[in-house]
């Protein structure tokens, strides 16, 4: 006989659940940016617009270990005298302070890519701006969720 | 005292952009956390890191809490011409450790 059955089959029943969770852990609406990091990006950025695109922010989207996160920013430029990308600055949302790193390149990188470790306090969004030698800023957002936290004893 | 890894590559064509891998062995203590008696641990972390190439400065990064210990930076520069590249980190209590590489460019 055919097996057509119309209760939910155990896959079916298995792959919903993990969709509901995944959707538990990712808030969907967490578009509002703690005031201490657009303070901390103001500093940097003053009045000028921050456009998206040409920076490339490389975290892993799951993070087991807070304390030490593999982090690449690079930036799409010729990196010529009269176009190069003067800084990259990297900023988060929910660690102690909003700085992680700012990074002053010139014509002579050769390349606008650089790689470090950082600290995440928790789960949260991470900001990469980069300022070219035509004074425009440029951003890339990464959103990063951390199951081992780092520096949060007394939180 | 502590101690710092760099990797340079010994020769390059000039032009080429080449790769330089440095790792410092630092506590890079926030100011964050609190001890086992309830004090605060006072910040001790690297603030600054530059490279000069022979006396140019090629790049610099200032560096915050939110480094990781043990502080690892991957950057590029482009072979200009044979010489030494001097790195300095410096930092809380007054921190400073300089090393130099040299290289060969053909």
């Amino acid at each position: 006989m055919d097996r057509h059955d119309p209760a939910p089959s155990r896959r079916g029943v298995l792959t919903g659940a993990g969709a509901v969770a995944l959707a538990a852990v990712v808030p969907v609406g967490a578009a509002a940016t703690p005031d201490s990091m657009r303070g901390a990006i103001r500093a940097v950025v003053g009045s000028a617009e921050v456009g998206r695109g040409k920076v490339t922010l490389e975290i892993p989207a799951l993070v087991e270990n807070g304390h030490s996160v593999p982090m690449t920013v690079s930036v799409d430029s010729p990196m010529t005298a009269t176009d190069h990308v003067k800084a990259i600055h990297v900023f988060n949302e929910r660690n102690p302070l909003p700085n992680i790193v700012s990074i002053h390149l010139g014509p002579r990188a050769g390349k606008a890519s650089v790689t470090t470790r950082i600290r995440l306090a928790t789960s949260q969004r991470v900001v990469a701006i980069a300022e070219l030698s035509d004074g425009s800023f440029w951003s890339d957002t990464v959103e990063v969720t951390v199951t081992l936290a780092a520096c949060v004893e007394n939180r | 005292m502590s101690r710092a890894l760099v990797k340079v590559p010994g020769t390059a064509r000039r032009g080429e952009v080449i790769e330089i891998r440095t790792l410092v062995s630092h506590v890079m203590e926030t100011g964050f956390r609190v001890s086992n008696t309830g004090a605060l641990i006072p910040r001790d972390i690297i603030t600054g890191f530059e490279c000069r190439y022979n006396g140019e400065q090629v790049f610099r990064a200032d560096l915050y809490p939110a480094i990781a210990a043990n502080p690892f930076i991957v950057f590029h520069t482009v072979a200009t011409e044979s010489g030494t590249l001097t790195f300095t980190w410096t930092g809380d209590n007054g921190y400073a450790l300089t090393q130099s590489v040299t290289i060969r460019v053909a």
